[in-house]
C-alpha cells in the first residue's frame, strides 16, 4: 500500500469519526408520527422549529397509513430491535399497552415542575400517566360527537338545528326530499364506529359508560343496544350506495359542495371546511350529535416518550416541555381543528366551533361526562375495539340484522377480552 | 499437500454455508418461533405464557377468519385459472410471428414491475362507480351502464381478481412464451405434413408439451395468491364490511393492529401449512431425479 | 429476437391474422389503462380532475404536480418531495441485488456441479424459503437486526433483502446451470483450476440471460417492498415506497390526486426502465432455464 493511500485512508477515517462524534454530541430527538398531510405537518413544523431554536435537532420518521396502524407496526420493530425512537405519536390504549411493556420513559421531572396535573383533564391523564408517572405529552383533544351540516342544505330543510333524534331524522328526511344525500359518510370500519359512538352516547351517558367503557354484558346485549343498532340501521338509509371505502375527507367534500347534507365526524373535519374557504355559522354549522350536548367523546394525540439513553434524555424532556407550552398548544390546535389538551389555554385565536369545543370540553370535564371514544381507541384496548368494529361494520353493511346484532356484539367483545 | 486438497474440496460447502445458515435462521427458526407464539398468550409483543391450542380454537370460531379462507378459495382458484389461460393465450397469439412483438411484450409485462402502492389508487379510481368506468360510460352517453362491483359485498372479491390478473398474467405469458420458443420445430413440421390443422397441433402437441410451464406457473401464482396483501389493502381495505379479507390481511391485522399476536401467529401457521401442502409435493416430484442434465 | 425464435408459427390466413392483431391490441389496452389513467391525471390541474372524465386528456396541461411530487410535496414534517428518498432506495437496492445475485450464482454452481450428499434437501429447504409470508418475519428479524447493531440502517435493509431473495436467486441459477455441460467443469478441474477460477472463467461468462432474469426479479421485488422498508428503515434510510405511502395515504387534507399520481409514476420509474430496457432478454432468460423444472 502506498504512503499516499495510507494518508487518504487515515484522513477518511478521521472525518468519519468526527462526523459520528458530532452527531452524538448534539441533542436530538427522533420522532415517529403519521402527520404527513399539509396542515398537520405544518403544525408539527412549529414544534420542530421551536426545538431547533433551542439547539435540538429533529430526526423525522413519518410512516403514514391506516390512522397510525403502519406507524405502530414500525414501532414494534423498532422496540424489538431495542432502538426505540425518542417520541412517538400515539393514541389512547396504545400508550397504556406500551407502558405495560416497561419500555416507556418518565417525564415526571418536567410535569411536576410545570404543574401538568392541574391543567390537563383527568380523563386524558388516564392515558398520559401510568403507575403515577407521566409517560406521554398530550398535544390535543379531538371530540368526535360532532355533526357538520351544510348551512344551505339546513336552510332548505327548515333551518332549525336538530336538538334530538326525531328532529335529526326529520331534517334528514327533508334533505332526502330535496334530492341530496342526507348523510355524507364513508364506509370504513372506524367511520362506521364513529357514528356508533355518537348514537350510543345519545342514548345516555350512563349507557355509554356501561357499554363502551365498563363492557357490562347486560348493557352490551340489552334492549338499549338493540335500539342503538336500530338507529344505525336508520342512519344507513340516509347514506348513498356509493359509500363503501370512501375516505372521510371526501365525505366532507360532499357537504362542502352541497351534494351531501350532514356529516358525523370528529372536529378534524372542520379543517376541510376552512380550507375550502367556508365560514362556520354562514356556510356550515357545527352541532353536537343530537342528544349529546353536555357530553363529549374524545380522542387525544399524545407524544409517548420512550426510554432513551442519558445522552438523549435532556432533548426528550425539552421536547415534552415544548409540547405543553400554551403557545404551541394554541398554535397547533388552531391549525389542526382540535382543542388544546390544557384547559388554561386562552381561546382568543380559535373560531366559533373551536370556542364551542373548548367550552364543551371544560363542561364535560367538570360534569364527569368526558368519555374516551371507542371508535378512536380511547375506551377499550385495540383487540376489543376491533371486535366491536367487526360487528358494527357488518351490521351497517346489512350482514347482521338489528335483532341479532346485540347478542353478536356482546359475544365478540367477550371473545376478544 | 492433503490439507490443501481438503480445503479445495470443502470450498463448495463453505460457499453454500452462509446462505444456508442465513435461511435456517431467517426462515426456519422464525417459523418455529411463530409456531411457538401461536401456543402462547402473546398480545402486543411476544410473551411466553403457554395456552396450548386455545388460539387455534378461537381462530376457527371467528367468522372473520372463515370469510378470509373462503375468499382465498374463490380468489385463488379464479386468479390461478384466469392467469394461466390468459397467459397461455397471449403467448400463443404473440408467437404467431407478430411484427410488433418487441413493442407489445413489455406492455403485457410491465404491471409486474409496479407495486400496488403505485397502481392501487389508479385501480381504485377505475373501479369506483363515482369516478371510474361507470362514470366514464355515463359521460360518453351510455346512461344505463352500471359497474358497482367494488361496492357490492357479493362481487367485491371479483374486482380483486381483476386487478390481480392484470398484474401477474403478463409474467405468466412470458413463462409460456419461453416454453413455446423451446418447442422443437421438427415435431410441428411433421404434424403439418400429416395435414393436421393449427388448432389440432396446439391442442394435441404443443399445449401438452407445456406441462412443466403450467406447473411452474401454478406454483408461482399459488404463492402469490396466498401472500396477496398489498392488493387488498390498496384496493378495498378488506371491505365493503369484511367482504374482501384474505388470510394475509387477517394475519397482519390480528398480529399488529388488534394486538392479538397469538391468534395472528396461529393464522400464520395455517397459512404456512396451506402453502407447504401445495409446494412440497411439487418440489418432491421435481427434485426426485435431481436436476436434469 | 425474431431470428432466434424457431418457426412455431403455424400457417394462418389473412382474416385470422387480423383477428390476432385485434385481440393483441385489445389486451394491450387492458394492460395500459391503469397506467394511462395515472399519466393523464398527473398532468391535469386538480379542478379538472374533480369535475371531469377520468379518461379525458388534460385540457390544461401542467407539469406542476411532477415537480411538486419530486421536490416540494409534504412527506413528513418537511416538504422535501420524494427526492431524498430516491437515493435511500438506490443505496439499498443496488448492493442487495448485487449480493443476492452473486450468492445465488455461487449457490447454483455448487448445487449443480459440486454435488454432495443431501444437496437436494438443502436446495429444497432454500426454495421453500421463497414462500414464507414476510409478516411473520417482522418481529424476530427486528430482534436479530438489533442484536447485530444494524437496526434502522441501510445495511440492515440490505441484509434482510439479500436473505429473503436467496431462495429465488438460487433457484434461477441452479436451473440454469443444470443445463450447463458438466464435462467442461470436470475438464477444468483436471487442468488444476480452482473452484472460483472455474466459476469466474467458465460459468459466469455464459450466464448473461439468467443474470438478467435474476436482476430484474430482485430489483423489482426489493424496490417495491414496503413492509420491511417501513419497519426497518430509519429517518435517514427510509426507502421511496415509504415516502410514496406517506404522500398518498396522509389521513387528512385535500387529496392532491395529480401529485399522488405523479409521485407514483416517479417511484415506479426505475423498475419500469429496468423492465423495458432489459425486457427483451427476460423471455430469453426464462427460456434458458428459469421455467424448466
Amino acid at each position: 500500500m502506498s504512503f499516499n493511500k495510507v494518508v487518504k485512508l487515515a484522513a477518511g477515517a478521521a472525518v468519519l469519526a468526527l462526523s459520528l462524534g458530532s452527531a452524538k454530541a448534539a441533542d436530538n430527538v427522533e420522532v415517529l408520527h403519521w402527520w404527513t398531510s399539509g396542515g398537520e405537518a405544518a403544525a408539527l413544523d412549529v414544534l420542530k422549529k421551536d426545538l431547533e431554536s433551542k439547539g435540538v435537532t429533529w430526526a423525522d420518521m413519518p410512516v403514514a397509513g391506516g390512522g397510525g396502524e403502519a406507524a405502530m407496526t414500525a414501532l414494534r420493530a423498532r422496540v424489538t430491535a431495542e432502538n426505540p425512537p425518542t417520541a412517538v405519536q400515539a393514541l389512547g390504549f396504545d400508550i397504556t399497552d406500551w407502558a405495560k411493556q416497561g419500555v416507556v420513559g418518565d417525564l415526571s421531572e418536567v410535569a411536576t415542575a410545570e404543574g401538568w396535573d392541574k391543567v390537563v383533564p383527568t380523563a386524558l391523564q388516564n392515558f398520559s400517566k401510568y403507575d403515577g408517572k407521566w409517560i406521554a405529552a398530550p398535544v390535543n383533544v379531538h371530540s368526535t360527537n360532532w355533526v357538520w351540516i351544510s348551512k344551505k342544505a339546513l336552510d332548505a330543510a327548515g333551518g332549525k338545528e336538530p336538538a334530538n333524534w326525531d328532529e335529526f331524522i326529520a331534517m334528514l328526511d327533508k334533505m332526502k326530499a330535496n334530492g341530496i344525500t342526507p348523510l355524507a359518510h364513508g364506509g370504513q370500519p372506524w367511520q362506521d364506529a364513529t357514528l356508533f359512538d355518537a348514537v350510543v352516547l345519545s342514548l345516555g351517558t350512563d349507557f355509554y359508560k356501561a357499554s363502551m367503557i365498563d363492557l357490562d354484558p347486560a348493557a352490551l346485549s340489552g334492549d338499549k343496544m338493540k335500539e342503538a343498532f336500530g338507529r344505525m340501521e336508520k342512519l344507513r338509509s340516509y347514506v348513498d350506495d356509493n359509500f363503501s371505502g370512501r375516505d372521510w375527507n371526501l365525505a366532507s367534500a360532499m357537504v362542502i359542495e352541497g351534494k351531501g347534507g350532514a356529516q358525523m365526524m370528529g372536529d378534524w373535519a372542520k379543517g376541510e371546511f376552512l380550507k375550502a374557504g367556508q365560514k362556520p355559522g354562514t356556510d356550515f354549522v357545527c352541532i353536537r350529535f343530537p342528544g349529546t350536548q353536555g357530553a363529549v367523546t374524545f380522542n387525544s394525540d399524545q407524544f409517548m416518550m420512550f426510554k432513551v439513553g442519558d445522552d438523549k434524555k435532556k432533548a426528550q424532556l425539552m421536547m415534552a416541555s415544548a409540547i405543553e407550552d400554551p403557545k404551541f398548544q394554541s398554535a397547533f390546535n388552531v391549525v389542526k381543528g382540535s382543542v388544546p389538551a390544557r384547559t388554561d389555554v386562552p381561546n382568543t385565536d380559535f373560531d366559533d366551533c373551536g370556542k364551542k369545543g373548548m367550552a364543551d370540553l371544560a363542561e364535560a370535564n367538570e360534569k364527569g361526562t368526558l368519555f374516551g371514544s371507542m371508535a378512536h381507541g380511547h375506551a377499550v384496548p385495540a383487540s376489543i375495539k376491533n371486535a366491536m368494529y367487526d360487528v358494527i361494520t357488518r351490521h351497517f353493511n346489512g350482514e347482521i340484522t338489528t335483532d341479532a346484532a346485540p347478542a353478536e356484539f356482546a359475544a365478540a367483545v367477550e371473545a376478544a377480552k | 499437500m492433503p490439507t490443501r486438497v481438503q480445503l479445495q474440496n470443502a470450498i463448495p460447502k463453505l460457499v453454500l454455508a452462509p446462505s444456508f445458515a442465513a435461511i435456517l435462521v431467517f426462515v426456519y427458526a422464525f417459523i418455529f418461533y411463530t409456531g411457538y407464539l401461536s401456543l402462547t398468550d402473546s398480545k402486543m409483543l411476544p410473551s411466553y405464557g403457554f395456552v396450548g391450542l386455545e388460539n387455534y380454537e378461537k381462530l376457527w370460531k371467528l367468522p372473520h377468519w372463515w370469510r378470509a379462507v373462503t375468499n382465498l378459495a374463490i380468489f385463488g382458484s379464479l386468479y390461478i385459472v384466469i392467469c394461466s389461460v390468459l397467459g397461455l393465450l397471449l403467448a400463443i397469439l404473440l408467437d404467431q410471428k407478430i411484427r410488433a412483438e418487441g413493442f407489445l411484450r413489455p406492455i403485457y409485462l410491465y404491471p409486474m414491475a409496479l407495486s400496488f402502492i403505485v397502481t392501487g389508487t389508479a385501480w381504485k379510481w377505475f373501479l369506483d362507480p363515482g369516478i371510474g368506468l361507470e362514470s366514464v360510460m355515463h359521460h360518453w352517453g351510455w346512461e344505463s351502464f352500471s359497474f358497482t362491483w367494488i361496492k357490492d359485498r357479493q362481487m367485491a372479491i371479483y374486482t380483486v381478481v381483476i386487478a390481480a390478473v392484470w398484474q401477474s398474467s403478463g409474467f405468466v405469458m412470458a413463462m409460456f412464451l419461453a416454453g413455446l420458443r423451446g418447442v422443437d420445430n421438427e415435431i410441428i413440421k411433421a404434424a403439418q405434413i400429416d395435414g393436421a390443422s393449427t388448432a389440432t397441433i396446439y391442442r394435441r402437441i404443443i399445449i401438452p408439451l407445456m406441462r412443466p410451464v403450467f406447473l411452474s406457473a401454478f406454483v408461482v401464482l399459488a404463492h402469490l395468491a396466498i401472500k396477496s396483501y398489498d392488493l387488498v389493502v390498496a384496493l378495498t381495505g378488506g371491505g365493503p364490511g369484511q367482504a374482501t379479507e384474505l388470510p394475509a390481511t387477517f394475519m397482519y391485522s390480528y398480529t399488529f393492529t388488534r394486538n392479538s399476536m397469538g391468534i395472528g401467529a396461529s393464522s400464520a401457521i395455517i397459512m404456512l401449512v396451506m402453502i407447504f401442502s401445495i409446494i412440497i409435493p411439487y418440489l418432491y416430484s421435481e427434485l426426485r431425479g435431481g436436476p436434469r442434465q | 429476437m425474431s431470428q432466434a425464435s424457431p418457426d412455431n408459427a403455424v400457417r394462418t390466413n389473412v382474416p385470422a391474422r387480423v383477428a390476432i392483431y385485434i385481440a393483441l391490441i385489445l389486451f394491450a389496452v387492458y394492460y395500459l389503462l391503469p397506467f394511462y389513467v395515472m399519466v393523464v391525471n398527473s398532468l391535469k390541474p386538480l379542478d379538472e380532475i374533480r369535475g371531469g372524465n377520468m379518461l379525458a386528456l388534460p385540457q390544461q396541461l401542467t407539469f406542476e404536480p411532477w415537480s411538486s411530487a419530486w421536490s416540494t410535496a409534504q412527506i413528513g414534517v418537511q416538504a422535501t418531495g420524494l427526492k431524498p428518498y430516491f437515493l435511500n432506495s438506490i443505496l439499498m437496492v443496488v448492493p442487495a441485488v448485487a449480493i443476492s445475485t452473486l450468492l445465488g450464482a455461487l449457490n447454483g454452481f455448487v448445487l449443480t456441479k459440486w454435488r454432495f450428499r443431501g444437496d437436494n434437501t438443502i436446495f429444497g429447504l432454500m426454495l421453500l424459503a421463497c414462500f414464507i409470508p414476510f409478516q411473520i418475519a417482522l418481529i424476530p428479524a427486528a430482534r436479530i437486526l438489533g442484536l447485530l447493531g444494524i437496526a434502522g440502517t441501510t445495511q440492515g435493509l440490505v441484509l434482510i433483502h439479500v436473505v429473503y431473495g436467496l431462495g429465488f436467486t438460487t433457484l434461477f441459477f441452479r436451473n440454469y446451470y443444470a443445463a450447463f455441460p458438466t464435462e467442461l467443469v470436470k475438464a477444468a478441474q483436471i487442468d488444476g483450476a480452482t473452484f472460483f477460477q472455474i466459476f469466474r472463467r467458465i460459468l459466469l461468462p455464459s450466464s448473461g440471460p439468467i443474470i438478467v432474469v435474476t436482476v430484474i426479479w430482485q430489483f423489482t421485488n426489493i424496490w417495491n417492498d414496503f413492509l420491511f422498508g417501513a419497519s426497518f428503515g430509519d429517518f435517514d434510510s427510509q426507502p421511496m415506497t415509504v415516502a410514496l405511502n406517506n404522500l398518498v395515504s396522509s389521513s387528512s387534507g385535500v387529496k392532491e390526486y395529480n401529485v399522488h399520481f405523479a409521485g407514483a409514476i416517479l417511484a415506479a420509474l426505475p423498475t419500469l426502465v429496468v423492465y423495458i430496457v432489459s425486457g427483451r432478454y427476460f423471455v430469453r432468460g426464462l427460456m434458458a432455464g428459469a421455467v424448466k423444472g
